[in-house]
């Protein structure tokens, strides 16, 4: 395949266990180079999509591509190609990441050379460590490290950051970007909106197997430009306004409330969530 | 995740990639590879080490004490302790790890790289063969330096009985670990089926009185007749053609292992 061609195209995809239908017709393309998220709710079949994507798991219906592969086949080629960071994977517990990462290695054809891998994925302190004394944020490093080693073109990151502090989670974003700046395209899962505002070209907004919009995370007005300031007024009543501005809204708001010699209680600044974000998508629908 | 940014030009290398970078791995190679990986956290994990060879040993050992100066006796624990090892070390052994390394979902994340299943299981096995190989050759020197039994009166028919042993209680270690539902009842699952065999194994080939029952049953086992096939190859120097219906009954095992082992296999614990 060309290097214009798109590295996933999904097309009605659905999957169904039983009775119960977890993927329900959807539809992307992951253009190569861009980093693509999907953001849903737990159960809006993220996980589902992706494993199929990896090839995990069948599909029920639909067509997928990836780097011009039906996953399904379970091609050597295509696992020569693709990392994948799953949400719980685990590792041999007496070997260190130095050694595993070595091991890891001698699958593929064209792999990074370990110490660079444990660079990026600045695990050079545990390099000699091993895996079960690492903590936990550290083996989340090591899952980057070993889906990075091979050196593949499309990567699979599956909730890259659920149960991190805000420390880990940072550091996990910003080695992300460098993936990025590698020139890997990335599929990664969310549930996090400002996850999905930092890290991805496009999202793909996912609840009950479907799919609700796609685009720019900040034309979705994903935790981008809007803010909702709230407050109760005399009566108890809510009073909701939504700002691109909300240092001035404030200032005018809280202003005339002084002036009048008022307190505007249970005052907040809060951006919107993903259930606003849902709410808003699916009342235009 | 580094502390501060990493700039790595794509492509950029360090020195220490393999030299024949750009081929394809052979799976050959990714066995052998695999095998040795397996071998250095064999013995890097003092559990394991232990249930392969200590508690064996240690059958042997008390089971010598007790039996000190009876020859007849020592003639029949040598060969059913080496007939214990080869389940041990690879029905019990395998079916530890497969749970163990299903839960920790390291199968699948394997699963999700290039290496060859063939390969995996190669390595794996491979492994669980060194650990029987060397059991058998520790409970076949005890028995001719501590128990005053001869070298083996018929190497080849060690060979082939630990060989077809080890392919059968391997392939049923493998099958067995679908059946285990999660690591912490491994234990009771595995104990239930190696207990059980071991004890009625051992009793009727010691007995000359035991019911014909426990004969029927035991025979139909894999173990007493790995154990019978060893005594001859080990202790009265019977030939294999004169063991040829007990080869049968372990090969038998072997398949209905074997199609369990492939057909049921479960990357994933089920959730």
């Amino acid at each position: 395949m060309s290097d214009t061609d798109p590295a996933i195209e999904v097309h009605a995809l659905t999957k169904r266990y039983g009775e119960y239908e977890a993927v329900r017709g959807i539809d992307f393309t992951v253009r190569r180079g861009e980093v693509f998220g999907l953001l849903g709710p737990n159960g809006a079949g993220k996980t589902t999509t992706v494993e199929i994507l990896e090839g995990y798991r069948g599909r029920s219906g639909g067509e997928v591509a990836v780097l011009g592969h039906d996953p399904a086949e379970r091609s050597i080629e295509l696992r020569r190609a693709i990392g994948i960071v799953l949400q719980s994977g685990g590792i041999y517990g007496h070997v260190t990441p130095r050694e595993v990462l070595g091991h890891w290695a001698g699958f593929y054809p064209h792999p990074r050379g370990v110490e660079e891998v444990l660079a990026l994925a600045g695990l050079e302190d545990q390099a000699d460590v091993r895996s079960r004394k690492l903590s936990g944020g550290q083996l989340r490093r090591l899952d980057f490290a070993l889906a990075l080693v091979g050196d593949p073109e499309l990567m699979f990151l599956d909730e890259p950051t659920t149960g991190f502090d805000p420390a880990a989670r940072h550091a996990a974003w910003e080695t992300v970007r460098s993936l990025r700046d590698l020139g890997k395209t990335i599929l990664l899962t969310t549930h996090y909106l400002d996850e999905a505002q930092e890290l991805a070209d496009r999202v793909a907004i996912v609840k009950d197997g479907r799919v609700l919009a796609i685009g720019p995370p900040r034309e979705l007005g994903v935790g981008g430009s809007q803010y909702r300031v709230a407050y109760l007024d005399r009566d108890g009543g809510l009073v909701e306004h939504q700002t691109e501005d909300p240092t001035r809204l404030l200032n005018e708001l809280t202003g005339q409330a002084l002036s009048r010699g008022e307190e505007l209680r249970e005052l907040s600044v809060g951006r919107p969530t993903l259930e606003d974000v849902y709410l808003e998508l699916t009342a235009d629908a | 995740m580094p502390d501060r940014p990493v700039a790595l030009a794509r492509g950029a290398r360090a020195g220490d990639a393999p030299a024949d970078a750009g081929r394809p791995p052979h799976a050959l190679a990714l066995t052998w590879r695999q095998y040795r990986l397996e071998r250095r956290m064999f013995w890097r994990n003092p559990s394991a080490a232990f249930f392969n060879f200590v508690l064996p040993l240690l059958f042997l050992v008390a089971g010598g004490a007790i039996l000190h100066g009876d020859q007849h006796q020592l003639d029949k624990l040598v060969p059913a302790i080496a007939g214990m090892s080869v389940m041990s070390t690879t029905f019990t052994a395998l079916a530890y790890n497969i749970v163990f390394l299903r839960e920790r979902g390291v199968l699948k994340r394997i699963r999700g790289t290039p290496l060859p299943t063939s390969s995996y299981f190669g390595g794996v096995a491979a492994n669980a063969v060194t650990n029987t190989a060397l059991q058998i050759a520790i409970v076949v020197i005890a028995g001719r330096v501590f128990f005053g039994i001869g070298w083996p009166a018929h190497w080849a028919a060690l060979v082939v009985f630990v060989v077809v042993g080890v392919v059968c209680f391997a392939a049923l270690g493998v099958a067995f670990a679908h059946v285990i539902p999660n690591f912490e009842s491994t234990a009771a699952y595995v104990n239930a089926v190696f207990l059980p065999v071991v004890l009625v194994s051992f009793y009727v080939f010691d007995s000359t009185t035991a019911p014909a029952f426990l004969r029927t049953i035991a025979g139909a086992l894999p173990l007493l007749p790995l154990i019978e096939g060893l005594s001859g190859a080990i202790v009265t120097g019977a030939s294999l053609s004169s063991n040829l219906d007990a080869l049968a009954v372990i090969g038998l095992w072997g398949v209905f292992g074997l199609y369990f082992a492939v057909r049921g296999f479960s990357w994933e614990q089920s959730r």
